[in-house]
């Protein structure tokens, strides 16, 4: 039986965030920022003291700008169905420091 | 090997193969919550809280004694008590905390993963 603890694939990279905070972009312009506690390669998974970000853009009726608002709630405990997930990563740095950082510019 | 399946406190991973492992962490898992109130958000928005009754293999979700919480914009289900939520149509589960081991899901979702790998 295999008991490999080196990373291979790309559900190995998730492995090692449990008990990590990671940040989940999911479909419908939504966003989670949790304690990852369990996964499946399914990528249902279960995030502990959960923020939650909804994205949507209004439409200004006059000048037609586009207005972009956000809704966050937290919850504590939440079991999150792999087919909405999109993307799983480490949380975003502060995200002018990153960006520098990855143009050189820092 | 003729495997004793002892389970350390867990509910986890009882639905036995040899090895009392089965690639199926979460149906595990929510069948450990059978009898606590959760809330199911669907993907149409409609959120409902209800008294985990059952689930199955797919995740399919029974509760009893629901009622829509979000203010109810949603659909009113005001005669409706029981009901029955494919699997597929659920975005989130929101779970009481202090009825989660995070500790043993951990360590299960561990094991998950390297079985996966096989």
């Amino acid at each position: 039986q295999q008991t490999t603890n080196t990373v291979e694939e790309p559900l190995d990279l998730i492995r090692l965030s449990l008990d990590e905070r990671i940040y989940v972009k999911m479909r419908n312009d939504r966003e989670l920022r949790g304690r990852l506690h369990a996964y499946d390669q399914h990528l249902n998974m279960i995030l502990g003291d959960v923020e939650e970000t909804v994205t949507t853009i209004e439409i200004d009726e006059e000048t037609y700008e586009e207005i972009y608002k956000s809704t966050k709630r937290n919850i504590p405990m939440l079991f999150v169905r792999g087919d909405g997930v999109v993307l799983v990563a480490p949380p975003l740095r502060n995200r002018y420091y990153t960006r520098n950082l990855a143009m050189g510019t820092m | 090997m003729v495997g004793t399946v002892t389970s350390q406190g867990g509910a986890l991973g009882s639905a036995g193969d040899s090895d009392g492992w089965v690639e199926e962490l979460f149906y595990s898992f929510f069948k450990s919550l059978v009898g606590k109130d959760v809330v199911v958000e669907l993907k149409n928005d409609l959120s409902i809280c209800g008294t985990l009754h059952s689930v199955d293999q797919y995740l399919n979700i029974k509760l009893t004694d629901i009622s829509v919480t979000d203010p109810e914009k949603y659909p009113h289900m005001l005669s409706v008590k029981n009901c029955f939520i494919r699997g597929s149509v659920v975005r989130y589960v929101q779970l009481p905390a202090d009825e989660v081991d995070t500790q043993l899901l951990q360590d299960a979702a561990r094991k998950e993963a390297l079985q996966q790998k096989q």
